[in-house]
């Protein structure tokens, strides 16, 4: 099938099969790496985007669903070489460890901003709950969200 | 995981959907938000030839809240209905509940029609669904039809849908300010443990226990304790009944989950009924 879409910014079109998901697509064919599989069932967060502004889970969710939308993956948020704020709050508060669940993270923490300029922080909790970091370097992670949020 | 082979179709209308289904048979599939099709497909629980696309439909999409009740288009996904003003104003416990799902991204995704169809059994709307005696609207070959929540899900992962059918909306009744209703779940990971949901109003007392068997189970014996504001009974009369049908080890500690979780959603119930003003407060507090 063919898929028309925005992805981080730019005219793209994709000639896939009716079962391609996104997260094959983006890896393997477009080489936007910064999307990772873990889990890949929906569960750990990994793998989040925003499709048309809403956090999705690539590893989940057909290219077919793209067609006439945007598609913003990590590589889509900063400005060439300028961190978007939820980036800089990440380094700021140095919200890393091993770093493999960081673009997920941040993801998800740009479609809470998003979605809720002021959560407080049950609402922070509830988009981070389905975001899962081995390291357990969750509260870096919390301080760095509410850094974006009280921006 | 990649994802078996399959055509994907999709209808603007809802007979064009019910033709793909009759050509089809079983080897078509209809597909909303695919939080529970494709990952069962992805590991090799389902193969369907044929994803219906049903989220085109306008029909499906339709959300309205009237004075006594809401009609959810099956297209509608977790997310419209937590972020909806007439939702959380008509029925803020569907709201609380639509907002512990899973995680944000299947709450985008997914939809309350879609959660009813899989019938998983560690299902959150299906308990409270039950209790408020929500029904669901099919539509097939031989035309529409209603069914109570209850009778649509037959159990694990079983539904009465016949083939070539699909849901087109849910159904849910808007309790007056003289019902009580509360909610309450456990979860250690992305789906609970155990569930309750408890209504009561004019017309008798609802508990339902969810989670803990392959649907969600009503338990007559802890509604007539309620309808006599007797929680302590209440509690007791619901820990047995799921004792009763619970045969595998640990039975003993679901079945006090279900008796502390009816406790605790006939207290939020309570509470609630407190903050609005001319609600019905039991006589006899649990």
């Amino acid at each position: 099938m063919h898929v028309d879409l925005v992805l981080n910014g730019e005219l793209t079109a994709i000639e896939c099969a009716d079962n391609e998901l996104i997260l094959d697509v983006v890896r393997e064919r477009l080489g936007l790496t910064g999307t990772k599989r873990s889990c890949d069932m929906e569960v750990c967060g990994s793998c989040t985007v925003l499709l048309d502004g809403l956090a999705a889970s690539a590893c989940t969710t057909l290219v077919a669903e793209a067609d006439g939308k945007e598609l913003v993956t990590i590589e889509g948020l900063s400005d060439g070489d300028e961190l978007n704020p939820v980036q800089q709050a990440f380094v700021d508060h140095a919200a890393v460890q091993c770093g493999f669940c960081t673009p997920g993270m941040i993801m998800s923490v740009q479609a809470l901003a998003m979605d809720h300029p002021d959560a407080d922080d049950e609402t922070i909790s509830e988009y981070l709950s389905g975001t899962i970091c081995r390291c357990t370097g969750y509260v870096k992670i919390l301080e760095a969200a509410r850094q974006v949020i009280s921006e | 995981m990649r994802l078996p082979p399959f055509t994907l179709h999709r209808p603007r209308e809802l007979g064009e959907l019910l033709e793909l289904l009759a050509r089809y048979g079983d080897d078509a599939a209809v597909y909303m938000g695919g939080t529970e099709l494709l990952l069962i497909m992805k590991l090799g629980f389902a193969e369907p030839g044929h994803l219906v696309d049903a989220k085109s439909i306008p029909e499906l999409g339709e959300l309205h809240v009237s004075a006594d009740r809401l009609a959810i288009g099956a297209g509608v996904t977790h997310r419209r209905i937590e972020r909806h003003h007439d939702v959380q104003r008509a029925l803020p416990v569907l709201v609380d509940l639509e907002r512990r799902i899973a995680n944000v991204r299947v709450r985008n995704a997914g939809t309350l029609g879609g959660n009813l169809c899989f019938a998983e059994p560690h299902s959150d709307p299906a308990t409270l669904l039950t209790a408020l005696d929500a029904e669901v609207e099919l539509a097939g070959p031989a035309g529409r039809r209603r069914l109570a929540v209850a009778d649509f899900i037959l159990g694990a992962l079983s539904t009465a849908l016949d083939p070539g059918e699909v849901l087109t909306h849910v159904h849910v009744p808007v309790p007056g300010p003289d019902t009580l209703v509360g909610y309450e779940r456990i979860v250690f990971t992305e789906r609970p443990a155990a569930t309750v949901a408890v209504v009561r109003g004019p017309a008798g007392a609802r508990v339902v226990v969810g989670a803990l068997g392959p649907r969600p189970m009503r338990v007559p014996h802890a509604e007539m304790r309620l309808v006599e504001d007797d929680i302590d009974a209440a509690v007791e009369a619901t820990s047995s009944a799921v004792a009763d049908t619970d045969t595998e080890p640990g039975a003993d500690y679901r079945a006090h989950l279900a008796g502390v979780l009816l406790r605790r959603a006939w207290s939020a119930a309570t509470a609630n009924a407190l903050s609005v003003p001319g609600a019905a407060a039991p006589t006899k507090q649990g």
